[in-house]
């Protein structure tokens, strides 16, 4: 059977001549029902580009999607028309977004955002509709759902929001959900609220949920698979366990000598040097070589393929990495410094 | 231990809530700093954690001067700060300097990093005379890890990182002894985070820095700090050394926030203690009576509606904690 969702060497560009963007070069990922994959990776890696192709909201120009293909149960999304697109999102696919606040229309009460969808899409009426709201906003544990409904998004508080987008992107049942950056915006005993919601709603409802973040530690409590992105490609691609484990990529492996521990105390962190390329000049062979210890010849030269890796300890879906030298890395904990 | 360099008593800073235009009447205060007391020795770190709306960045505000105290003290080397005034002030402004959080809006897009970094010294000529200042600026540029070269730059030509180091290049230019650091790594990437955490390390110890490092991120503050205050709706609610707070917290605010930060560790899932608080931070014009962490405490019994807490060792807490029943929980795994 076809998986939910897979997206098949996506292509996208920004801008044109000398000044072309390379924003996704190749992505390439799977997601299953009831399964949730995150996309983890830096500002400017292509996160959520890659999503918005998806959803069909990339706004074209300046983007320009040059090649690869965007699979919905087997149906090809990229060359289906406008209404379809517009049919499936809401219905089969949505998406949260970072920032809740410039989401929700602020003119308009939380309830009537999300009846506007019982409305037009299932032609109920304002009465009932308004009533289908309150029952979703009590879903996503707003208190007082019944008249908070009549309330405007200023009168909500971040992590209620939040919760109203929810809400929304809920309405007409879908059985993907995009997240984009979710929390981001939210204190940590809030975000801690919002994480656990998300679960349990793709834990009942049995969704596909794409995680978009980067916080290394949101994945590593809620992720099933991790896909990481760097330069608009995936470098490496593993179950939870194992990504954490024993990284592949010098990359992952840079990321997380990055983060600072909250259960571990004062020292140097040990970062990744360098900048992030620029997406109009992306360095030729592995985009990471320039920052790479390990880099060799081959590294200025070749692109290296995300491959399958012999790895013993990794789970069914196995463990990928787009790293010429990925086998010598595989073996070592994170923790273990490697020298080159 | 040496005499500390700053010295904060009960420091209070309302914001009158007003109405009306013609006649502006105050019908209400918000507390966003109320009654905050600590002491910054050299070369320390004192790290500040609360989520949005607990009062960090208005401590910073109003420990800079740039907002008058409602009342209580800051002694700076001994002397009071709020009564400095004229030449003293202005030369005690050369002592201490602020890093701001968005790289972005606190550069001035039209002037070149140059004129960033060397305008300290346009108000303090006295520390570089004219015809030395560009050498000063290129060594300052230098020091934080920038390209010297890259004097005439504009900021829109830097990564946020690099805005970042400019940022802290313009802090250190007047050789201040205490910076405040106010979210100074939030805005960033993780790698890009990391190499300017391990930055201001380093000048630290390079310059005999004391910093008060103000961030939600309980990891990065962590990892900088010698000592840790957790601040709930403008007050201390438990302070003490990083690993006192970190590994035997005793405020229950202080526990519940330990357990909500993820820890990047996939094995430990569902085995780590959760303690998940409900609802919201209660607005600051309008704080809870007594204990103001009641309305969200798992602990909240009758005595903390009626009686505040004072930030006090007691129970089994080693350390200050404002907590009727504050009790030590091991919340982070052993490492």
């Amino acid at each position: 059977m076809a998986p939910l969702l897979e997206v098949d060497d996506l292509r996208v560009e920004f801008g044109r001549g000398a000044d072309t963007a390379s924003v996704l070069n190749g992505v390439s990922y799977r997601v299953e029902a009831g399964e949730t994959l995150a996309v983890l990776g830096e500002s400017g890696s292509g996160k959520s580009v890659t999503a918005q192709t998806i959803m069909g909201i990339l706004d074209t120009p300046p983007g320009r999607i040059t090649g690869g293909a965007v699979r919905f149960k087997g149906e090809e999304l990229l060359g289906a028309d406008r209404e379809r697109r517009r049919l499936l999102r809401g219905e089969s696919m949505a998406m949260i977004f970072q920032d809740a606040l410039s989401a929700l229309n602020p003119v308009y009460t939380v309830g009537a955002q999300i009846a506007e969808q019982f409305r037009f899409r299932r032609g109920m009426s304002k009465k009932d509709a308004m009533v289908r709201a309150a029952e979703l906003l009590d879903q996503v544990k707003i208190p007082n759902a019944s008249q908070r409904v009549r309330e405007y998004p200023h009168q909500f508080s971040g992590g209620m929001r939040q919760r109203a987008m929810i809400a929304m992107s809920l309405a007409l049942d879908p059985e993907l959900l995009i997240a984009d950056e979710p929390t981001t915006a939210l204190d940590v005993t809030v975000q801690a609220q919002i994480m656990e919601l998300l679960d349990e709603l793709r834990r009942e409802r049995d969704m596909g949920m794409i995680l978009i973040t980067h916080d290394l530690g949101v994945v590593a409590e809620v992720a099933d698979r991790i896909a990481v992105m760097y330069a608009g490609r995936i470098v490496e691609e593993a179950d939870a366990a194992t990504l954490y484990a024993h990284p592949a990529h010098p990359y992952t492996r840079g990321l997380m000598a990055s983060v600072p521990r909250l259960d571990s105390s004062r020292g140097q962190l040990d970062p990744i040097p360098g900048l992030p390329p620029s997406l109009t000049n992306i360095p030729p062979g592995c985009p990471f070589h320039p920052r790479c210890a390990h880099a060799e010849d081959r590294c200025r030269t070749e692109v290296p393929a995300l491959r399958q890796l012999d790895d013993p300890a990794a789970g069914p879906e196995g463990h990928r990495a787009a790293c010429h030298f990925a086998e010598r890395f595989v073996a070592a904990s994170p923790e273990e410094v490697l020298t080159p | 231990m040496s005499d500390p360099i700053l010295s904060v008593r009960d420091l209070v800073k309302h914001f009158p809530i007003t109405r009306g235009v013609l006649f502006r009447k105050t019908i209400g205060q918000v507390h966003a700093v109320d009654g905050v007391s600590f002491d910054l020795h050299p070369g320390e770190t004192l790290g500040v954690v609360g989520e949005s709306g607990c009062g960090k960045s208005t401590l910073a505000q109003v420990l800079m001067r740039l907002e008058p105290p409602t009342s209580g003290t800051v002694t700076f080397d001994g002397e009071d700060l709020f009564a400095k005034s004229g030449a003293a002030l202005k030369a005690w402004r050369r002592d201490m300097q602020i890093v701001l959080q968005d790289p972005y809006t606190s550069l001035n897009p039209r002037k070149t990093v140059g004129d960033i970094v060397g305008e300290p010294f346009e108000i303090h000529p006295e520390v570089a005379p004219k015809g030395d200042r560009r050498r000063k600026v290129q060594e300052l540029l230098e020091v934080v890890g920038l390209n010297p070269e890259h004097i005439r730059r504009y900021p829109h030509q830097f990564s946020g990182g690099q805005r970042q180091r400019i940022g802290i290049a313009r802090a250190l230019a007047l050789r201040p002894r205490v910076i405040v650091c106010d979210e100074p790594v939030s805005a960033l990437d993780v790698s890009i985070q990391a190499q300017v955490m391990n930055l201001l390390g380093e000048l630290q110890t390079e310059f005999g820095l004391s910093y008060i490092f103000i961030a939600h991120d309980l990891g990065v503050v962590r990892h900088l700090s010698d000592r840790v205050a957790v601040m709930y709706l403008g007050k201390i609610v438990e302070t003490g050394d990083s690993e006192s707070i970190y590994e035997r917290a005793t405020h229950p605010y202080t526990q519940a926030l330990l357990s909500s930060v993820p820890v990047p560790d996939p094995s430990l899932r569902g085995k780590r203690e959760v303690i998940r608080l409900t609802g919201d931070v209660p607005s600051p014009a309008d704080p809870p009576s007594g204990c103001r962490f009641r309305t969200r405490c798992p602990k909240a019994e009758a005595i903390c509606a009626e009686q505040e807490p004072p930030l006090v060792p007691g129970g089994s807490s080693d350390h200050p904690s404002a907590c009727h029943f504050a009790e030590v929980r091991q919340i982070l795994p052993v490492a």
